[in-house]
């Protein structure tokens, strides 16, 4: 069985002034696979996601997306309409829910397309004809299904803000979810977990990649959630790639170990210390101070 | 031995700490008070005769001001360490009676109307207290109508008056020039100051905050200048006059009607009395507020609503759910103006005459005061914190020039004991547990 491809990434790069935060870069994610981006901090993974959902434009490259047998170009989608268009929806490193508001709303706001449909204008909403009732009523009942998936249907009529934090991780998934994604971005899921939260994490991810066939482009930092459940993994490092393949060929590829331990031999340290800022590498920085 | 010295700086040490700090304190106060006070209080101009102006210094006044702040400060500082737990009791009384309105939530609502009803025919009821009812109603409906802009949409709007004038001028010109009726030009008041609502909101898309409060200001004040400066349009300072009051389906509350109009005393075979008008006008502009009452209640819950209030929340995350923020915020100003329009245009019909002076900035910081002291999204807050403000400077009447200073302490009451207005609380929109 060959996996179909949704994502196809051409050459992107994202300049901003003179820093190159992306450098011609260019992937594949398929659909029923996970697609992992991995990196020290600063080689652009989350430049990517921004890419990808709209909110940069790329400096060049192209971002095609196969739906139903078309080619979607996203660099020419307007921002917010990636999620009704494409199906590209995400979530954020740092948690981005409607903290007021409860977690079955927030769940509901990320039907507000369907539903707007459905009101035709808020009218038929106001005049609560029963076409838009039935509306809300679906709406209600895929909310109530991503509530039973990640646990939190008794908890559904709370301020999302009352939730524990790993909670309003799993929630802002079944947000992204709620949108009928083709692809899901994923930036940095387990940041926080508990090793148990983690390990929910993985069978969350897993069951939906399995029972939706949707793609999954994950951010993370976790290697026990990266090479345990991705099927892919992409490595960046200062915007560049510099390796692709399964978990196993990327755990074994020289080039990768080098980026996230630092260099091994002195002399390649000396040389490419100047060039290479130090901030934001922690791996790499400690190693070179101590081979310096 | 080390221990005994210690003890002695110790006890050497804490007496000063415990009052030097009130004492500077107080001393500073003062200080700010005389400073202040010098030119306000110790110098006096009086006429010396042929128009000139003499000085005269009053530098005794200045220092028992200063004197009465140091002590007053000092007090206050020494009650405060004495009674610690006070203000947080008087805090905690005051969460309980709001907690016990949330749960009663119906019935008040049901007493309010209910009350707002029958106010014209009760015993105590009279002409003035209708007006006041009636004034009070216009600034419920605008903080109805900006709690759409403000407490949903998360927008600080600070030149809301704009839209009431637009609304109230729309009705003015028309009524001048086109001889429109109050119920012909209500429609075209809310449009049009919808529509002004859509033009200030293109600009202000991508500020938040504070950015968007100057902007709006500014718009205000546009507004209010063009409405002055435009003389041949607007009339200028002089405002436009003789504006038509509204009729009872065609029935004129007049003593006598033209020839082949009815009057609503003769076609109900009742005693002319000008309290009929101002009956009629309490309950048009209650109706209106109702009204708009319940649109807000009814949109909060539909899609647009909920991506308000998401607005509200996080823009960026709307973004990313594939909401647009574009069409959300300017639906949000536009319904929010529209209230204020209808508002206006009511307001045209009551006075029977509009003028600049009506519009100021002071109009829009009230509505505004009363959205954010109700609680920012709360419907009944909003009727509360409007009784409140509109009807505490008529009954501080009696202190005559204090009337705004106890206006101005009540404000600072609020604020510091409710932080988050009257009543900051907020229904969800929707519950699991009710739609099984």
């Amino acid at each position: 069985m060959s996996p179909v491809p949704l994502l196809a990434v051409e050459n992107l790069t994202m300049r901003f002034g003179g820093l190159v935060a992306i450098d011609n870069i260019s992937f594949t994610a398929y659909r029923g696979e996970i697609t992992a981006i991995i990196g020290p901090n600063g080689a652009g993974k989350t430049t990517v996601f921004n890419c990808l959902t709209g909110f940069y434009r790329p400096s060049a490259g192209r971002l095609a997306v196969h739906k139903d047998g078309e080619i979607l170009q996203l660099e020419r989608i307007e921002g917010f309409r990636i999620v009704r268009r494409a199906g590209i929806a995400r979530t954020f490193q740092n948690i981005r829910l409607f903290a007021g508001m409860t977690v079955l709303e927030n769940l509901i706001v990320a039907q507000h397309n369907p539903l707007m449909k459905a009101s035709v204008f808020s009218l038929a909403g106001l005049l609560g004809l029963p076409r838009y009732r039935a509306a809300e009523r679906a709406a209600v009942e895929r909310a109530r299904h991503w509530l039973d998936r990640i646990g939190l249907t008794d908890r559904a009529d709370w301020l999302a803000a009352a939730l524990p934090y790993g909670a309003q991780r799993r929630l802002e998934i079944a947000r992204a979810l709620c949108t009928g994604p083709a692809l899901l971005c994923l930036d940095e899921p387990a940041a926080g977990l508990n090793p148990r939260e983690s390990a929910e994490l993985n069978d969350l991810l897993l069951g939906v990649r399995d029972e939706e066939q949707i793609g999954i482009l994950l951010i993370e930092h976790d290697m026990s959630v990266v090479m345990g459940i991705s099927d892919h993994v992409i490595v960046l490092d200062y915007g560049r790639k510099i390796a692709d393949g399964t978990p196993a060929e990327v755990r074994a590829d020289p080039e990768v170990i080098k980026a996230y331990l630092g260099e091994d031999e002195i002399d390649n340290a000396a040389e490419e210390a100047p060039l290479r800022p130090l901030a934001g590498r922690e791996g790499g920085a400690r190693a070179n101070g101590a081979a310096a | 031995m080390t221990a005994a010295a210690g003890l002695a700086v110790d006890s050497a040490a804490k007496p000063p700490a415990f009052w030097v700090p009130f004492l500077k304190d107080a001393v500073l106060a003062a200080l700010v008070a005389v400073l202040l006070a010098l030119p306000l209080v110790g110098l006096q101009t009086y006429d010396i005769g042929g128009g000139a102006l003499g000085i005269r210094t009053h530098f005794d006044w200045v220092a028992i001001g200063g004197a009465a702040v140091f002590a007053g400060r000092l007090a206050l500082r020494v009650l405060q360490q004495l009674y610690r737990t006070r203000p947080t009791g008087r805090a905690r009384v005051l969460t309980s009676i709001a907690a016990w309105g949330n749960r009663q939530a119906l019935p008040i609502t049901l007493l309010g109307i209910g009350f707002a009803v029958a106010l014209p025919f009760l015993p105590f009821s009279s002409r003035y207290l209708i007006d006041l009812g009636t004034t009070v109603l216009i600034y419920v409906m605008l903080g109805w109508g900006l709690n759409v802009v403000v407490g949903l949409a998360g927008l600080l709007d600070l030149g809301y008056v704009a839209f009431y004038a637009v609304g109230a001028y729309t009705f003015g010109l028309l009524a001048r020039d086109l001889d429109f009726t109050f119920w012909e030009a209500l429609p075209f008041s809310g449009l049009v100051a919808a529509s002004f609502g859509v033009v200030l909101g293109f600009p202000v898309l991508r500020l938040r905050g504070d950015y968007l409060a100057i902007v709006t200001l500014g718009f205000g004040e546009i507004i209010r200048i063009v409405l002055l400066n435009w003389a041949p349009v607007t009339g200028g300072p002089n405002g436009i006059g003789g504006i038509p009051r509204p009729s009872f389906f065609g029935l004129h509350f007049a003593r006598s009607a033209p020839e082949g109009v009815a009057t609503f005393h003769q076609f109900f075979g009742l005693e002319f009395s000008p309290d009929h008008r101002v009956i009629f006008l309490y309950f048009v502009i209650l109706a209106m507020a109702l009204l708009t009452n319940a649109f807000t209640l009814r949109i909060r819950q539909l899609p647009i609503g909920r991506a308000w209030e998401a607005l509200r929340e996080d823009e960026v995350a709307c973004r990313a759910l594939g909401i647009n923020p574009t069409t959300v915020k300017l639906s949000a100003f536009a319904i929010g103006a529209m209230f204020g329009g209808f508002a206006g245009c009511f307001f045209a019909t009551r006075q029977g005459f509009i003028s600049p002076e009506s519009f100021t900035f002071i109009e829009s910081a009230t509505i505004l005061a009363i959205v954010v002291l109700g609680g920012m999204g709360s419907q009944l807050g909003v009727v509360l914190a409007a009784v409140l403000l509109v009807s505490l400077p008529e009954f501080g009447r009696a202190f005559a020039e204090f009337r705004m200073l106890i206006f101005g302490a009540a404000m600072v009451g609020v604020m510091v004991w409710r932080p988050r207005g009257l009543i900051a609380h907020r229904e969800p929109t929707l519950r699991l547990g009710s739609s099984r």
